[in-house]
């Protein structure tokens, strides 16, 4: 799909996963970032109303003067409203309104807003609040793609099977497998990435590991995407590209062996 | 150190529990039924199936396995003879040709067509040792769509 020469609209993906604390937020914030760094103007909305996140994980929290519903509701522009990343002026934040809540949200409105972004930026991300309820209804009524956020636990998966269900075949779908440990699935103590889609069956976008640079990053607002190199880093770089529809492999998650893990190795040992 | 050998001896892994979990939750959620009408179903089933052969109750088994995004019954019902013994214990003794004639002939009277030839071929189920023999009844249906 070319994007970009043309003044075709944009794409607009939502990225949800039913449950919450999954990472939707943190993946929307790296995807814009590596998708911006390729040079492609990105807006980021937070569909999250009442509990709005993302300004925060973006480091631009300081910086926000209006938000998604002063929008829709006309009381200022967009251009009023969206908040340029500090350290790349192609990447956008529109954040969502703290003091309301999910049902003051017109649903029309919404779709109308995300069409309007569409028409001057080549990616809209829509983080999308947990649940499946008013919050969800909102955050897809614009999109035409989905990425599903997934950790190898049940309840997760349990939960995106049924978020895939709502969304049907219009949102084609892609996996990215979040907080992976290598180590675990190794010992049979966690859900693999095969595991995961045997169950959910679904184009896999890639595969991001429980580093605790991500934490660090967060916590200083900072996305981890912002840098180059680095196996995460590159692997939400990797994902930006096949989104944008570069091939490229589906990023994964390798085991980095130890000496000891090769000593057990060598003496005939567990291989789970 | 303890953990290491219970790993090094072969303790089931928590994430085969977690798969198992995750199959039986999603089978439920997809077909939209309570377990208990899982149970149900498969109680009518076996009381069908019952009534032309006899099934080892406690070794059946229905799944519910996933084709891409449809859903299909698996059950797997042992048949451990192919006539009913009296009272139905669940015990398939050796009998004698005699018993087996007239008791599958009073079981699938409509389909006998010689005494002689039904006693034969019954005489050689009935005569072997009472192995289980497992049959996959393989009845494949889309059950429910999900969502």
């Amino acid at each position: 799909m070319a994007v970009g020469a043309s003044p075709a609209r944009g794409r607009a993906i939502v990225v949800t996963s039913g449950k919450g604390g999954v990472g939707k937020t943190t993946t929307t914030a790296n995807l814009g970032t590596a998708l911006a760094a390729r040079g492609a103007r990105v807006a980021l909305v937070d569909a999250d109303v009442g509990l709005r996140n993302l300004d925060v994980v973006l480091g631009l929290e300081s910086r926000v003067k209006h938000h998604l519903i002063d929008v829709l509701e006309e009381r200022v522009s967009i251009d009023d409203a969206l908040v340029a990343s500090k350290h790349n002026e192609t990447l956008m934040l529109l954040a969502a309104a703290q003091t309301y809540e999910k049902e003051d949200v017109d649903t029309e409105k919404m779709r109308a807003l995300i069409e309007s972004l569409r028409e001057r930026f080549e990616y809209v991300l829509i983080d999308c609040p947990a649940g499946i309820e008013t919050g969800f209804k909102n955050a897809i009524v614009g999109a035409d793609e989905a990425i599903v956020v997934c950790t190898p636990e049940v309840s997760a998966v349990r939960d995106v099977d049924r978020v895939v269900g709502l969304l049907g075949n219009r949102f084609k779908p892609q996996l990215i497998v979040n907080r992976l440990r290598p180590l675990l699935v190794k010992k049979g103590k966690m859900l693999s990435v095969q595991d995961v889609n045997a169950i959910l069956r679904l184009p896999l976008l890639g595969v991001i590991a429980d580093e605790p640079e991500i934490i660090v990053t967060t916590n200083k607002g900072e996305p981890l995407a912002l840098r180059k190199d680095g196996q995460t880093a590159s692997a939400y770089h990797a994902m930006a590209a096949r989104i944008a529809g570069d091939d490229v492999a589906a990023p994964t998650v390798e085991l980095k062996e130890t000496f000891i893990d090769k000593l057990g190795t060598l003496f005939g040992g567990r291989r789970a | 150190m303890i953990d290491f050998l219970k790993r090094f001896f072969g303790q089931s892994s928590s994430s085969a529990t977690a798969k198992e979990r995750l199959r039986l939750v999603l089978m439920t959620d997809h077909i939209a039924l309570a377990p208990e009408i899982i149970d149900n179903m498969k109680r009518d089933l076996v009381e069908v199936i019952s009534r032309y052969v006899e099934v080892d109750r406690e070794k059946v088994e229905v799944n519910f396995e996933r084709e891409d995004r449809s859903l299909a019954m698996l059950a797997n019902i042992p048949i451990v003879a192919v006539n009913r013994p009296n009272g139905g214990s669940g015990q398939p003794a050796v009998q004698t040709p005699a018993d087996v004639s007239s008791r599958a002939g009073a079981a699938v009277a409509p389909n006998v067509v010689s005494p002689g030839a039904h006693a034969a071929t019954n005489a050689q189920v009935a005569s072997a040792p009472p192995r289980r023999r497992r049959r996959k009844k393989n009845a494949t249906r889309p059950v429910a769509a999900p969502g």
